[in-house]
């Protein structure tokens, strides 16, 4: 039972990863892009959580942390770029 | 127009802590597990590069005058360093060695020279990543 409910999660995730990914195709704005990107981030992180219970291993857990830490900065990088078009200053604006 | 960004700046300043003990900590797991210098030296790049988006190149040059270039060119001397040096005790070229010490207060530990080569390893990729990121994402 527990099985077929992890396998269920893992097929409805990777429905959510598709979906998001549509949105960052063909998103009308920039700001639609950087938040489905970090759905998919989020979703991906999941997934690897699920599919290490399925595997019952601790392998992935390292894994998990980076994606985690490579999604938040992908994140502000995008969210900088849109909101003021440089992402690394040269020297502070005030 | 000034732009207010103190959320990010009080979330970074803990969460960068957060990034360089990981990247620590998979430098170190690399002997026998996951990790190792390539994936750590990896992380605390990004680590770096948190820092340099957050603020500005000047901020974060103040507290870590280094110049990357020369981090990246110190790995690559550290590495090939800890490699000719086994040329000198007769046996071939990138042998390492290992040996179990007794250290004061932390008891029986494995030390090998396969750290030094993992530290330059680091090094070099910390160093080579924040070159490439700093001058394809420069203003101007």
């Amino acid at each position: 039972m527990i099985d077929l409910i992890l396998k269920a999660a893992l097929v409805l995730f990777m429905l959510a990863i598709a979906l998001s990914l549509y949105r960052v195709i063909k998103g009308p704005s920039l700001p639609d892009r950087a938040i489905a990107l970090d759905t998919i981030g989020v979703n991906l992180i999941s997934a690897i959580a699920i599919v290490s219970i399925v595997l019952n291993t601790k392998a992935f857990l390292e894994a998990i942390l980076i994606l985690g830490i490579l999604a938040f900065i992908g994140t502000i990088a995008f969210s900088k770029y849109i909101e003021r078009g440089v992402i690394v200053e040269r020297k502070s604006a005030d | 127009m000034k732009v207010n960004d103190v959320i990010l700046k009080s979330v970074v300043r803990g969460v960068v802590f957060i990034v360089f003990t990981l990247g620590m900590y998979l430098f170190f797991a690399g002997h026998n597990a996951p990790g190792g210098g390539f994936i750590g030296g990896l992380v605390l790049g990004s680590g770096i590069v948190l820092l340099y988006l957050t603020y500005d190149i000047e901020t974060v040059h103040k507290g870590m005058p280094f110049d990357f270039k020369k981090v990246a060119a110190f790995g690559v001397l550290l590495a090939t360093g800890s490699a000719i040096a086994s040329l000198f005790f007769n046996v071939p070229f990138l042998t390492q060695a290992d040996g179990y010490y007794n250290l004061p207060l932390l008891g029986e530990k494995h030390l090998s020279t396969v750290t030094i080569f993992e530290a330059g390893v680091a090094l070099t990729v910390v160093g080579t990543l924040v070159t490439i990121i700093l001058n394809i994402s420069e203003d101007e």
